[in-house]
């Protein structure tokens, strides 16, 4: 399993979503994407793009003006 | 006995997160198509940004309503960053513009051509759209319909489940791929038939954008577009000057600056964030909003700004206030300005 880090800081939705999207493309079911966001709105788009897709998210937190999602490959 | 098994057919229907795409993916669904959808970001979409920058809203963010829909759908959504492709659609459309900066006719022609192309990457079949005939006066009239057709280069593989029996029939429509009968023929205007069937599949909460799906529909954005055009003697953009102008007020006082003033505390951080990018100001003696400065102010017309921006802040009757002025390189020094004095900014200063 490998654990990457997409810096998503500044960025507002949905291109948050788009890198993740994009970020997710090159990685293997079971990997672990931490996506690190300023846009609060990624609260709620990126959970939709996972149910979506077929992808678990396993953390969402959010602390000073950051928000973090960390989400699990699907197949 | 030999037994072909039909492979299931596949569509890419455009979702822009309004009701007519839905409901033109839905209605393919439902013939056992199986569809997926794909949205385009120009950097000018509606969806969530001044939302996400603006404080107030920030209680109750915004959802997302493209991947709503798929989400409703039940299908997958590929979301394409084509904000480096779109700029030429938007600085030369070869149809020309909207009642605003909208270049619809050509955006709808770019949009479909870029799904053709996905298609093909993608082994999809085909491409669905929730265009109606007259529903909008630009880009959605009987004329236009072939032009989509034909200058995207998707032609007959385009199929319009909405208004598809006022249209010569497609290729999924030939083939039988899909069956034209249970297609529909709406035109016009009104949403009644719209609402009707969301009400048959049982879709009740969808977003009714009024004017379209992007800024370039609205006139103050609009205006600002231009005017940044102008000022740079050139039609060329970069995504942040887009996200700029989504934010603040923007006054001019002389054509070669403007001053982007902070409505509220969201917006305020949010443009911080470019500190590094322009001049920035702030009042340290009173409160007041935070500001940036596009443009080559000169000393005087940095004492100016300064009076402006102190107009917008608590010291606006004060003799005197202290203004942090802060250079792209980090550097800093306050000088004390007299705000600017009179009921109203001269008119043309506002964009
Ligand atoms: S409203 Fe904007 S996104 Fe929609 S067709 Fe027109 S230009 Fe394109």
């Amino acid at each position: 399993m490998n654990r990457e880090i997409l810096n998503a800081r500044r960025l507002l939705c949905p291109l948050p979503v788009i890198r993740t999207q994009d970020k997710v493309k090159q990685l293997q079911p079971g990997d672990q994407l931490e996506v690190i966001c300023t846009d609060p709105g990624v609260m709620q788009d990126i959970p939709a793009w996972c149910r979506i897709n077929g992808h678990k998210v396993l953390e969402s937190s959010s602390g000073g003006h950051e928000y973090i999602i960390v989400l699990e490959v699907g197949r | 006995m030999i037994r072909v098994v039909e492979e299931q057919k596949k569509a890419i229907a455009l979702i822009s997160g309004g009701l007519d795409s839905m409901l033109a993916a839905k209605t393919v669904m439902e013939q056992g198509i199986h569809v997926e959808g794909i949205n385009f970001f120009t950097g000018f979409c509606v969806e969530g940004h001044t939302h996400a920058i603006r404080e107030r809203d920030k209680a109750k963010p915004k959802r997302n309503n493209s991947l709503w829909v798929a989400e409703q759908l039940g299908i997958k959504l590929h979301i394409v960053d084509v904000i480096e492709e779109y700029k030429n659609v938007l600085i030369n459309p070869k149809h020309g513009y909207g009642a605003n900066m909208n270049p619809c006719l050509d955006c709808k022609i770019f949009m479909v051509g870029k799904a053709r192309q996905w298609i093909a990457e993608n082994g999809f079949d085909f491409i669905i759209t929730g265009e109606v005939i007259g529903q909008r006066p630009m880009s959605q009239r009987k004329a236009t319909m072939p032009i989509v057709a034909k200058e995207s280069g998707a032609d007959d593989l385009l199929l319009r489940p909405l208004c598809a029996k006022n249209l010569p029939p497609t290729l999924p429509e030939r083939e039988g791929w899909v069956d034209r009968e249970k297609l529909h023929d709406i035109t016009g205007r009104s949403r009644k038939p719209q609402m009707a069937m969301a009400k048959d599949f049982g879709i009740a909460d969808y977003a009714q954008p009024a004017g379209g799906c992007c800024f370039l529909t609205d006139k103050n954005y609009s205006a600002k577009l231009v005017d940044l055009w102008q000022a740079r003697d050139s039609k060329d953009y970069e995504l942040d000057d887009v996200m700029l102008l989504k934010v603040g007020r923007h006054i001019r006082p002389r054509p070669h600056f403007k001053l982007i003033v902070a409505r509220e505390e969201g917006e305020g951080r949010f443009m911080q964030g470019y500190k590094r990018d322009f001049i920035s100001m702030i009042c340290t003696s009173h409160t007041g909003p935070f500001v940036l400065l596009d443009g080559e102010p000169s000393a005087e017309d940095l004492y100016l700004a300064a009076s402006i921006t102190a107009r917008y802040g608590q010291g606006r009757n004060a003799e005197q206030v202290d203004m942090a002025i802060t250079q792209k390189d980090g550097s800093e020094r306050t000088i004390q300005v007299k705000p600017l004095a009179g009921e109203k900014l001269p008119e043309e200063w506002v964009i």
